[in-house]
């Protein structure tokens, strides 16, 4: 209802401004917009579209775009208009201006309805100020994006009138910008100098181009030193947000990174297990959740939150398989369980290869993890890294829970610590390391999951993974979930660090080789375990 | 020098049957038609070299891990880097044969646009030099890398997952093309060695008995340094490093220099064994190639040398055949030797056959050693 | 010597090195023997610690611990599990670097400023509480590794037996009675067989100063008091600390005894002396 009011208000004074036009015919029907735009004066076009857009037909829009594509055609001798995007013999082609169609007998009746750039242009603002009024947000956000782009005084009064009555802040942000991109194209050199300020506060794009090309256009010194300022603290800002996001993105690494080492973490760092085949074990977790997706493929979401407990079971019974067939005879030869697990890994890696195909697989994305996170223009964070991001804390924190509080963390950790010892106190270790490489293999399987949004799921996933696992795990301190913490989400920050400098290949090489560097300097981590009982 | 062989049964029949192949292949190759049924096919003859090149890395890896417990994951590395110094001389000799037929720059960088040749090219037109660069650059690779990590002590399974991941780093860096080798591609199309072209049978001949004639200076090195006193302090460090320590030895200086003889004993091996394949590309850091040369020394029998060889040929033939005949089994086979070799075999075929053939002769060791210890003693 | 380089001008630096390396009248420094330095024992006290501490995790295992070993002599420690006994072991012999305190051999050799292998050349030699040998080695090989000679790579790698050295293994070989299993690896000796090639080893080294762990732990009666004459027999050519638990084996062997308390000496003296300390009794009677 509000739209009609509105649009009311507004053709009564586009009338009134009209009436200083120079016009040469006064346009008041639909059929006199039909004789205008079949003949060559485009100024008459031009009033044409203008007389259109006010008369509130709702065909208006329709006809707007289809002059913009071009795709409207005339009949030479019945001068009646059709649309088609090609005319061909025997077509039927329908009316613009009403429902009926033509058969085309003769290609050559017809010709294209002739359209110049000014006209476009009169189409595009025409086009925009329908979109402006519109209901929908979303609309109304286009539309005053392309404004941006073409903004001049004749815009001014529209952008007014709808600015006030604008709901929506990013619509305001951007109508204000375009009104602002306005006055600085104006003369009023007061106008002009509030409009560099309210410009440079933008954070859009279109803000920088805006103060780019002025500062070519216009003369005045005192005016370019501030447009140089204004220009320079934008892009201090953009470069501020570069980093926010550089911090974003190391992050979301990081926390790969460590869903990826945590399981290790546990195998490695509480038992003391080399478990090389930890990167098929999230492997299978993501083949788990392709698996799933493929049984309910209409139902993404639910698919992939089943997959995270399934995924979780997957690996760890596959990993207390492997704890109670191989590792089990290995313990205390560290050097021999790295070789056994390794040949694992290479079976999981074949059967995976013999059952699903060398092919890697892609596993989709559901609605709420997909699209963009817009902070501000400068800064908008990928949904799903967030996600992940997400996920991986509360991983964190439940294992930490686990470990800390349940009666399994208390025979883990004392097993751990002295296995002789716990097994007098009653405990029953072979039980107690079946169930911890079980838990370690676990989140093995659940990381899986979460990767499997990120990157293709296939055989050799997991070889891609292992070594960071081990690197992260290293690098924190053995024995230490916060030191795989601290150390993955760092390793991720350093190397989106590194990335803009030296390219994505140099920066994860760099990083190898600083952790090579590290561990030469303090062999056990950044949080080392002390005492006298980690010496023998 | 035949010192170093006494005790060494296997030892002796390795040398004898190299020795013999030295004389004996290329006879069959060269002076028999090839109608003739002992007629030797020159690419089973490549095919031979290639698993001697194998041996003589495996036997690297072998003295580290046997006798002094590195479990390095990173010889194929040295291996590459040697097959590269020697892959980069190859190059070189293309000359003005490549497509594009410039007369220095290989046609890597021809197609990179890149004008003359990077410094660390210089001088690998020269056999000599190559060939010293071949020990020199992963020896010293080893003595950097081994320097430290050994000097800060770290060890087992620590050192293990550094030197994978310097050979990941490796695998990374030589996949980029602004190194300067190739890149992806690596280095290949290569002509002729020495002026000898590398397609010619008798170019071929030449490479396996030099291919043996190093496996076996290779095992008389090794073997040199497991029999003497070095050679048991080795085995002291393996097995109780501190006590070491304590009794006055610089552990970190001993692990250092058989590190950088094992280094370069592998870059040796894979010298060798890039004119015989007819390609080196970044593939061959490939982390996976370096665990697999330990299996292939778990499986024959770690800490006895000739085992380590034995065990490169056996698995290396079964790789051939498996991915002719299986190739869909042959992980799962690998992965099978890797599990049921370190739980069934810890001492490998060797291991296997001493065990069935000293419990037919009963003892024999003991009376052996102690005749020895005597002799030592007299 | 690195403080003296940093003074040195820039082309010095680089030059004298270089000189030295190709200075082939001398073999290079990593190939130099480490003898045993001159030791300064004037004033007949072989082995000083004076105010160590050193904690873990914040728990004190050794808290201001002074203590001096005299030249010749054999000297006892004991103290209840966890007094830290082994932690000052580890100290002396360089495994642990104490917080603070001052460790030397003599008067002029700081321990603190050595590694494992240096403080062993100099002349410390450690057994340890589980008996550690080189079990694929035979009990000749071991005693052959420990002996006191040659520690670089290269001369190990050339050094053969001489008629003198084959004579000292042996005559080791029956001190500690294990002539007839020179040829046996020493992974298949007896616990106490162990304990005696560890000794032997230590007595291969010629160290000045022998620091005994347990050393009858597991032993028979037999084998204890065979093990006491030894250690009393050394005792005037070597200093001997032995750390013990088993009191009658203590009092067998000691004329001084020093007991450890949660990091530090708790009383110092003779067996009985020591027993009728009230500190003491009331540490291990808990009275």
């Amino acid at each position: 209802m509000s739209t009609s009011i509105r649009r009311c208000f507004f053709i009564l004074m586009l009338c009134i401004g009209l009436v200083s036009l120079p016009s040469r015919a006064q346009i008041s029907n639909v059929v006199e917009v039909e004789q205008s735009l079949v003949g060559k004066d485009y100024a008459l076009k031009s009033e044409a579209i203008v007389w259109l857009a006010q008369s509130g037909d709702d065909n208006a829009r329709f006809v707007f775009e289809k002059l913009m594509q071009g795709n409207v055609y005339f009949h030479k001798k019945t001068k009646q208009i059709v649309y088609a995007s090609k005319v061909e013999k025997g077509a039927s082609l329908p009316f613009l201006f009403s429902d009926e169609t033509i058969v085309v007998n003769k290609k050559r009746d017809f010709k294209k309805v002739g359209v110049n750039n000014q006209l476009r242009s009169e189409l595009r603002t025409q086009l925009a100020s329908l979109d402006l009024y519109s209901d929908d947000a979303s609309t109304r956000f286009d539309a005053a994006k392309n404004l941006l782009s073409n903004a001049s005084l004749e815009h001014q009064a529209l952008i007014q009138d709808v600015i006030k009555q604008e709901s929506d802040a990013k619509v305001r942000d951007v109508l204000a910008l375009a009104l602002a991109i306005i006055d600085l194209r104006g003369s009023d050199e007061g106008a002009q100098r509030a409009a560099i300020e309210r410009i440079s506060d933008s954070k859009r794009p279109e803000a920088l181009q805006a103060l780019n090309l002025a500062k070519q256009e216009l003369s005045d010194p005192e005016l370019l030193i501030l447009i140089d300022k204004s220009i320079a603290d934008y892009q201090a800002s953009q470069k501020r947000y570069a980093m926010v996001e550089t911090l974003y993105f190391g992050l979301s690494l990081g926390s790969v990174l460590v869903l990826a080492g945590i399981g290790l973490a546990i195998t490695f760092g509480v038992m003391g297990v080399i478990n090389m085949a930890h990167g098929e074990l999230i492997m299978l977790g993501a083949y788990t959740t392709y698996v799933l997706q493929q049984l309910m493929p209409n139902n993404l979401g639910a698919s992939l939150l089943i997959s995270i407990p399934i995924a979780f079971m997957v690996s760890a019974i596959v990993g207390i398989i492997i704890e109670r067939l191989v590792i089990r005879h290995l313990y205390n030869r560290p050097l021999e369980t790295l070789l056994a697990t390794f040949g694992i890994s290479l079976i999981l890696q074949q059967a995976v290869r013999s059952v699903f195909s060398p092919l890697n697989r892609s596993v989709a994305t559901p609605e709420f993890m997909s699209g963009m996170f817009e902070v501000n223009p400068m800064l908008s964070l990928t949904n799903s890294r967030l996600y992940i991001l997400l996920f991986c804390m509360i991983v964190f924190v439940l294992l930490v829970l686990i470990l800390k509080k349940t009666a399994l963390g208390l025979q883990v950790r004392a097993v751990s610590q002295n296995r002789e010892m716990a097994k007098a106190m009653g405990v029953r270790s072979e039980r107690v390391d079946a169930m911890t490489f079980g838990l370690g293999s676990g989140i093995a399987g659940v990381a899986g999951v979460a990767l499997s949004q990120l990157t293709n799921v296939g055989p050799n996933m997991g070889q891609a993974y292992i070594i960071d696992s081990f690197m992260v795990v290293v690098f924190g301190g053995v024995g230490n979930l916060w030191g795989t913490l601290v150390a993955g989400l760092s390793l991720g920050i350093f190397n989106k660090m590194l990335e803009p400098w030296v390219g994505a290949v140099l920066s994860k090489i760099l990083v190898l080789v600083f952790i090579i560097l590290f561990i030469q300097k303090r062999p056990r981590g950044l949080f080392p375990q002390k005492g006298r009982a980690v010496e023998s | 020098m035949l010192n170093i062989l006494r005790q060494d049964r296997g030892g002796k029949i390795l040398l004898a049957i190299l020795m013999i192949a030295i004389v004996l292949v290329p006879f069959l190759n060269l002076a028999l038609p090839s109608e003739h049924p002992l007629h030797v096919q020159t690419y089973t003859v490549t095919l031979m070299g290639k698993y001697l090149c194998y041996a003589l890395l495996a036997l690297a890896v072998d003295l580290v891990w046997g006798f002094l417990g590195i479990l390095s994951l990173g010889h194929a590395a040295f291996f590459a880097l040697g097959g590269y110094a020697m892959g980069m001389y190859l190059m070189r000799q293309i000359g003005s044969r490549g497509v594009y037929g410039d007369p220095v720059l290989p046609d890597f960088m021809v197609f990179l646009n890149w004008q003359e040749l990077p410094w660390f090219w210089q001088g690998f037109d020269q056999f000599w030099f190559a060939a010293l660069m071949v020990v020199l650059i992963p020896g010293l690779l080893a003595f950097v890398f081994g320097y430290f990590a050994f000097r800060s002590r770290v060890s087992g399974v620590y050192l293990s997952i550094i030197t994978q991941a310097m050979t990941y780093a490796l695998l990374l860096s030589f996949f980029r093309n602004e190194m300067g080798f190739g890149g992806n591609n690596g280095l290949t199309d290569f002509k002729d060695i020495l002026g000898y072209s590398l397609q010619s049978d008798q170019t071929r001949i030449a490479l396996f008995v030099a291919s043996c004639a190093a496996l076996i200076g290779g095992y008389l090195i090794c073997r040199a340094i497991v029999a003497s006193r070095l050679g048991r302090l080795s085995v002291a460090i393996r097995d109780a490093e501190s006590r070491t320590r304590f009794i006055g030895y610089r552990v970190d200086t001993v692990k250092l220099w058989i590190f950088v003889i094992s280094a370069m004993l592998a870059g040796v091996a894979g010298a060798l064994y890039v004119p015989q394949v007819g390609i080196i590309n970044p593939g061959e850091f490939a982390p996976i190639n370096s665990i697999e040369v330990v299996v292939w020394v778990a499986l024959g029998g770690r800490a006895t040398l000739f085992g380590a060889v034995a065990g490169a040929v056996i698995v290396n033939y079964a790789k051939s055949w498996f991915t002719v005949e299986l190739p869909e089994v042959w992980l799962f086979f690998l992965g099978a030797l890797f599990v049921l070799s370190t739980l069934y075999l810890p001492k490998g075929i060797v291991g296997l056959v001493k065990s069935k053939s000293s419990t037919m002769t009963s003892n024999s060791k003991d009376e052996e050693s102690t005749a020895q210890i005597s002799e030592a003693k007299a | 010597m690195s403080a003296q380089v940093h003074n040195l001008p820039l082309g010095k630096q680089v030059i004298e090195p270089v000189q030295k390396f190709f200075q082939r009248d001398q073999v290079f420094d990593f190939l130099v023997p480490q003898h045993h330095p001159l030791l300064d024992t004037r004033h007949k006290i072989l082995l000083y610690l004076e105010g160590v501490s050193v904690s873990f995790d914040g728990f004190k295992a050794i808290d201001d611990l002074n203590l001096y070993i005299e030249e010749g002599e054999l000297r006892c420690i004991i103290g209840p599990n966890g007094a830290g006994k082994t932690t000052m072991m580890d100290i002396i012999t360089g495994k642990t670097k104490p917080d603070n305190g001052q460790v030397w051999l003599g008067s002029n050799i700081n321990l603190l400023e050595m590694d494992e292998a240096q403080i062993a050349n100099a002349g410390v030699g450690r057994k340890f509480q589980k008996p550690t040998v080189f079990e694929f080695l035979s009990v000749w090989e071991n005693l052959e590794l420990a002996m006191a000679g040659p520690r670089g790579p290269w001369q190990v790698f050339l050094s053969k037996l001489t008629g003198e050295q084959k004579d000292d293994i042996e005559r080791v070989l029956s001190i500690i009675g294990l002539s007839d299993q020179l040829a046996l690896s020493a992974g298949s000796l007896s616990h106490g067989q162990k304990q005696w090639l560890e000794i032997g080893m230590l007595l291969m080294q010629r160290p000045k100063l022998l620091l005994v762990d347990e050393p009858v732990a597991g032993m028979t009666h037999q084998e204890m008091d065979r093990t006491a004459e030894l250690l009393t027999s050394l005792a005037g050519q070597h200093s001997v600390v032995v750390v013990e638990h088993d009191m009658d084996f203590v009092r067998s062997i000691a004329n001084k005894v020093s007991v450890l308390h949660q990091g530090h000496i708790l009383a110092e003296g003779s067996m009985s002396e020591v027993q009728n300390n009230a500190k003491v009794k009331e540490v291990y009677l808990g009275e």
